[in-house]
């Protein structure tokens, strides 16, 4: 899931500052599981607008705003509330927030940042365990990945700063090495640490990502 | 081959310093303080040690080099992609540099530029291949070069850490890589020494012990709770604590490790920090 959470409001403040009339559009996927785009968040943010004395010509929470066309046909059936809006204010991830302003040409405003790939440790507490980096070396590290949860994506050991099995940037952190130790140890097999582990192929990250099933893959 | 690894091979007992380039352009208060280093077989030039931006040591080094200092120029993969890793390393090699300390670096979050994007294209490991790789006249894409540089490559190790057994596989990976020396983080306790010498034995690689000279208890709390693997045992600190003069007790100890240090493993690492003047009390 994407997780993500709402920009400082003095900064939504500034980037709204020229517009009256507001339209809302939340994402019923990620943004309402972390809580930052759901519909009670969106309730919550028109009462904000409220305050800062806007409009608000109505709102709309999409399925997964990241997907472009059901997005689309979703602001189709608010044509007349989004038209009689100045902007349209979204707070969905970075996806969501683009596919709105890829379909429409009044001006978007982003409410949230999105911050990372996140797994759900328990409700409304989110941890990155992958940082999709198109080259996965999880069935030699046990199933820890180390390009993400070691906090600088070593790919042969801990670093120096590694403190009683605890990371040097936040010690509430363990080490991710530590980790893939401790669980290749308790498998009985030597798994990464049987080879030194070669520099890491980050064309396979080049951006912007395309995937296609369609026509062959390509 | 460089005096370095000369002194190293020859058996002798070396001893090693670091300077930090300076923070602006002006390397007259460096080239002058490390003719106050007596007796030291090579400068360490630090990489925006700690995360914090300085002069590039490739240009400190180069300008040391040729005023007859013999250098170990450290590199870290914190703030230069493999491009430029290769790139200064050819650079550091055309000026005649030749030992190198080739570190991970600390992660940017404890520098002056906390905001940067720490790079860690490569790890230490891989920058030690890549390094042996130029060494025999090849890029990391394997393109020949033209002109094939000649290094004395060393690695760091903190010889304290837990789980001992994982550091150590670091280390043997390092060393298969083509490490040829260690320089160590500072050590404080004889034992841990012993038990890294001890596991490096079969591998014959010398090792250089980090030797930190601790100025007050004060400074030796804040290491415990800001600095990466520095860790000053609780005997140390209240050694400092019932010490009238706490920078001669700084100095006796650190002149205590230099001593049994020179038991155990090939040379010291003396990291005084601006006390370049402590330097023959510790070596006494």
């Amino acid at each position: 899931m994407i997780i993500s959470e709402l920009k400082p409001l003095e900064e939504l403040q500034q980037a709204l500052s020229e517009f009256d009339k507001l339209f809302l559009v939340g994402c019923a996927a990620c943004a309402t599981v972390c809580k930052s785009g759901g519909e009670e968040e969106i309730f919550k943010f028109q009462e904000w607008l409220v305050e800062q004395d806007k409009d608000v010509t109505g709102s709309a929470v999409i399925d997964e705003a990241c997907h472009i066309m059901r997005a689309a046909r979703d602001l189709r059936h608010h044509k007349n509330a989004v038209a009689e809006a100045d902007a349209v204010v979204v707070l969905a991830c970075g996806s969501g927030i683009q596919s709105i302003s890829t379909n429409i040409e009044k001006r978007v405003v982003g409410g949230l940042n999105s911050t990372f790939l996140g797994n759900v440790r328990r409700f409304g507490q989110y941890e990155e365990m992958c940082s999709l980096c198109g080259d996965c070396i999880l069935n030699e590290t046990a199933g820890i990945c180390p390009v993400t949860t070691c906090a600088k994506g070593l790919l042969n050991g801990p670093c120096g700063g590694m403190e009683d099995g605890h990371c040097e940037i936040d010690a509430e952190i363990e080490c991710a090495w530590c980790l893939i130790y401790e669980r290749l140890q308790n498998q009985n097999r030597p798994g990464v640490f049987a080879r030194r582990v070669p520099p890491k192929n980050w064309s396979r990250r080049r951006k912007p990502g395309r995937h296609s099933l369609r026509n062959g893959g390509r | 081959m460089s005096y370095l690894s000369d002194q190293l091979a020859a058996g002798q007992f070396v001893v090693t310093a670091e300077i930090a380039p300076p923070k602006g352009t002006n390397l007259a208060p460096a080239l002058a303080d490390v003719k106050k280093f007596a007796g030291i077989t090579a400068v360490n030039v630090t990489d925006n040690q700690g995360a914090n931006m300085r002069l590039s040591p490739l240009a400190l080094a180069a300008q040391l080099q040729q005023a007859g200092t013999e250098t170990i120029l450290q590199l870290t993969c914190r703030d230069r992609n493999r491009m430029a890793l290769q790139s200064d390393l050819l650079g550091a090699a055309a000026f005649g540099i030749e030992n190198l300390l080739l570190l991970s670096g600390d992660h940017s979050k404890f520098g002056d530029h906390p905001d940067a994007r720490p790079v860690f294209d490569l790890d230490s490991v891989q920058l030690l291949d890549m390094t042996a790789g130029l060494m025999a006249g090849f890029d990391m894409v394997g393109k020949p070069l033209n002109g094939v540089p000649s290094f004395f490559p060393g690695a760091a190790v903190n010889p304290a850490a837990e789980p001992f057994e994982l550091i150590f596989q670091k280390v043997a990976k390092k060393v298969d890589s083509g490490a040829r020396f260690f320089q160590t983080q500072s050590i404080f306790e004889r034992d841990s020494l012993e038990r890294f010498m001890a596991a490096m034995a079969p591998l014959n690689v010398p090792v250089i012990a980090g030797v930190l000279l601790i100025r007050s208890g004060k400074m030796a709390r804040f290491l415990n709770d800001n600095i990466p693997g520095v860790q000053v045992p609780e005997s140390l600190l209240e050694r400092f604590d019932r010490a009238r003069d706490p920078m001669a007790a700084g100095i006796a100890i650190a002149r205590e490790t230099v001593s049994w240090a020179r038991d155990l493993c090939q040379g010291v690492h003396l990291m005084t920090l601006g006390h370049e003047d402590k330097i023959p009390a510790i070596l006494e």
